[in-house]
């Protein structure tokens, strides 16, 4: 098995993973990643957040890379170090990977949906400048409706292409696709057609800024001041495995569960995800655990301390033993 | 026993003199004090007549801002909300119609915009936290009241009434968080 260093941490992983899978494996000094969707096949190489510094090709071939590389798109090799965190050269990069995506990108987070759990909030955050040195009009698109449940905001879309992925790959037809070139490329449904199928509603979940948000939670409240619940139902079409968004005893929205690289771990289909909001039709696993960087834990600081619950759980085990 | 200070006094039990036998003179003295105090100036003014001037940076009531086309600020995007540490903040957001937007300034606004005054404690994180300019502190005191339903500030007693009391100054405070002197 090929042996990586990534930031002085070595792992061995699987022939064929790439960087970013093996950074995740190590779980630290994991690089940004925009468009690469793990469940999503042949999804990443576009957004340009995750580059990387490689400073030592193989063990065979011990010469670093020239350029920086897209750690999504780069399977490790043997001996392999590579620097993230560590290098300057590269938060330089992603510095300016962020301004180039924040060009475009409006200046809507009071009133985008998303706020809260947006990757590029996230991004620009952590890389980004406080003020724009783009002097020219941003561009400027109308509000669509991709079906009756779905909103598209184009102005907020960074051209990441998982929607179209997730239309391509978990439909068998795709009816919405990126149209023209260049800076004038948008996302749309050709000639307006709605998106009318059953794992549509996916688009929102993989969208990792508020281009693509669910009509049904549309300003209804803001992220942080929901509580999620993981939650199932016996579902005939898809896994039936979701997170309920609560605010009191309502349930404000329904998204699919995602993972620490917001990732979901099972598609979910349109009726779970828009008809059932009642909290009858759920069976309630119990709360989510909330990063506590997250503005989402400012309402639910963690309840259970994780030496508690390590105590609790070493009990139950002598316990049954 | 040896006393851990000095100041402390033995008690004597001697007997009193003819003249504090009688009392007058102490009692002419505290009489002294007294009247003395007549003449001081006062400490108190007589509230409500009178007014003491406020510092410029004074937290009274809020006010929600309108800009220069009295279109409202607040998009009700629940920073202010989440930054209050006393959870005073509450708002309901909705969306703007066509045809409103000479009342609201972007898509969404705070259809309510309620302020519990008896948790508000004036640390004016509210403001702070804004991005949209909209809520501020004023030097206006916030009203008393006998009932406890009414110190639940709604939008219409914060809204800044531009029409009819015209516009409340708050560029001393604007100044003020910029610099990080407030």
């Amino acid at each position: 098995m090929p042996k990586v260093t990534i930031d002085d941490i070595s792992i061995e992983v699987p022939a064929g993973t790439t960087i970013l899978q093996a950074a995740r494996m190590i779980g630290e000094n994991v690089p940004p990643a925009m468009c690469y969707y793990s469940k999503l096949e042949g999804s990443g190489g576009k957004c340009r957040t995750c580059l990387v510094k490689v400073t030592k090709g193989s063990e065979k071939d011990p010469r670093p890379m020239p350029k920086l590389v897209a750690s999504c798109r780069t399977t490790v090799m043997d001996g392999m170090e590579v620097r993230n965190t560590t290098s300057p050269e590269v938060t330089d990069a992603r510095k300016g990977v962020t301004e180039f995506l924040l060009i475009n990108h409006p200046l809507d987070c009071p009133v985008c949906d998303q706020a809260g759990e947006c990757k590029l909030q996230d991004l620009s955050y952590e890389h980004g400048l406080a003020k724009s040195r783009y002097e020219f009009k941003r561009r400027e698109f109308e509000r669509k409706d991709i079906g009756d449940k779905i909103q598209l905001h184009m102005n907020r879309c960074i051209l990441c292409y998982r929607c179209t992925q997730v239309a391509e790959q978990l439909t068998p037809e795709r009816v919405h696709g990126v149209l023209n070139r260049g800076e004038v490329s948008e996302i749309s449904t050709f000639i307006e057609q709605a998106v009318d199928n059953e794992f549509s509603g996916n688009m929102i979940d993989v969208c990792p800024v508020g281009a693509l948000t669910d009509k049904t939670f549309r300003f209804k409240s803001r992220v942080w001041f929901t509580k999620p619940v993981n939650a199932h139902r016996n579902c005939p079409t898809c896994s039936g495995k979701v997170t309920l968004w609560y605010q009191g005893e309502e349930v404000l929205r329904v998204t699919g569960r995602k993972n620490r690289w917001n990732e979901v771990e099972d598609f979910i289909c349109n009726e779970c995800r828009f008809d059932k909001k009642e909290t009858k039709d759920w069976q309630i696993e119990g709360p989510v655990s909330v990063d506590s960087h997250s503005v989402i834990s400012q309402n639910h600081p963690k309840i259970e301390l994780p030496v508690i619950q390590k105590l609790i759980e070493s009990d139950k085990d002598s316990t049954q033993k | 026993m040896q006393s851990l200070t000095n100041r402390s006094k033995l008690v004597s039990n001697k007997k009193m003199t003819l003249s504090e036998r009688l009392y007058i003179p102490a009692i002419l003295a505290g009489l002294r004090i007294t009247i003395y105090h007549f003449f001081k100036k006062k400490a108190t003014i007589q509230y409500p007549e009178q007014q003491k001037i406020h510092s410029k940076i004074y937290r009274g009531k809020h006010v929600l801002k309108k800009d220069e086309q009295g279109r409202e600020n607040c998009t009700a995007c629940g920073l202010c909300a989440v930054a209050c540490p006393a959870e005073a903040i509450t708002i309901v957001a909705a969306e703007r119609k066509k045809g409103e937007e000479s009342l609201y300034r972007e898509e969404k606004y705070a259809a309510e915009y309620n302020i519990n005054m008896l948790r508000c404690i004036f640390c004016g994180l509210c403001e702070e936290s804004c991005p949209k300019d909209a809520i501020y502190l004023t030097e206006i005191v916030a009203e008393s009241n006998y009932d406890r339903n009414q110190f639940i500030f709604t939008k219409d007693m914060m809204v800044e009434d531009t029409e009819t009391k015209g516009r409340i100054d708050v560029s001393d405070r604007r100044n003020g968080i910029r610099q990080g002197a407030v």
